[in-house]
């Protein structure tokens, strides 16, 4: 699976390169081919981080907590992508580097949140990981709210109906980079949830030798 | 029952007032705009490609960036912790 993620990658250059200009905003848009995406990985793994909190708070699943911290690991990892890749389309779309707006906002938010937990998760000590589940509950609480802002209050940022109704040659490269960035999210959270896997049992081994 | 009638007959008036009030208030209303839609053109405007390409660049450049050094750092831990586990097993065989 990594080998094709990685194969799609090397690829997308071309893909993206082949897709048509935008008539207002020119080259520029093209960051968009790896921006949504990685938006939508981003908003994914805060959705799987909150589904694994809750199955490890109420469902007391122990191995659910590795799947938090993978998950949210990711959010941190393609929220920066999102938060970085916006700003540098924005300046010559819109002219600025940021607005406060509703969809900007709440995107730095939940980035915050994930941030807060990882740094929780590392320095917060025992106890933490309960801590850190009811954090990222608070993080996927706000993903729905990150996705239909566009639509309801006023901002520059394109509305979600920009997605279904792309012309077909802008439409490919768009599809293609989200089926890249879904192979690299899934290969990506398994390889980290299997490092927490691991942790565990080197802690089990350690404690194991103690007794012994 | 004569209540009854009297809010009846108020309601049947003021419904036949307020309709023609509210298809004036619509007519009035300025024409809807259309949707933001992106629009393909074959080119770029002329003097288009490089203020933006440095945009791109660094757009491209810090994700491809991020993403192989993720990659690495974590291939490094996963090393790490699975070396851990060999050694903590051959020491208790």
């Amino acid at each position: 699976m990594l080998a094709i993620a990685a194969g799609l990658f090397a690829f997308a250059p071309f893909m993206i390169d082949a897709a048509p200009y935008e008539a207002t905003m020119g080259l520029v848009y093209k960051i968009y081919f790896f921006h949504m995406p990685s938006a939508w990985m981003f908003m994914t793994a805060a959705i799987t981080a909150g589904v694994a909190s809750f199955r490890f708070l109420f469902l007391k699943r122990p191995r659910a907590e590795h799947w938090v911290t993978a998950a949210a690991e990711l959010a941190v990892l393609f929220g920066a992508f999102t938060l970085v890749t916006g700003p540098l389309w924005a300046r010559k779309a819109w002219g600025v580097w940021w607005v406060w707006d509703a969809r900007l906002t709440s995107s730095l938010m939940v980035f915050m949140i994930f941030v807060a937990y990882t740094l929780l998760k590392k320095y917060g000590g025992p106890g933490s990981d309960k801590l850190g589940a009811g954090l990222a509950l608070f993080g996927m609480a706000n993903v729905p709210f990150i996705y239909v802002s566009v639509n309801y209050w006023r901002t520059f940022h394109p509305p979600t109906s920009v997605v279904p109704t792309l012309p077909v040659a802008m439409g490919i490269p768009l599809w293609y980079c989200v089926t890249a960035f879904t192979l690299l999210y899934i290969v990506l959270l398994r390889l980290r949830a299997r490092l927490e896997h691991q942790r565990a049992r080197v802690e089990a081994l350690y404690l194991a030798e103690d007794e012994a | 029952m004569k209540v009854i009638r009297q809010a009846v007959v108020v309601a049947a008036v003021t419904m036949a007032l307020a309709l023609p009030a509210v298809a004036l208030a619509k007519a009035a209303q300025p024409p809807q705009q259309p949707p933001a839609d992106f629009v393909p053109v074959d080119n770029a405007p002329p003097g288009e490609q490089i203020p933006a390409m440095p945009l791109l660049g660094a757009a491209y450049g810090f994700m491809w960036v991020g993403m192989l050094g993720y990659v690495f750092t974590l291939a490094r831990r996963l090393q790490k912790v699975e070396a851990e586990i060999t050694d903590l097993e051959s020491r208790r065989k």
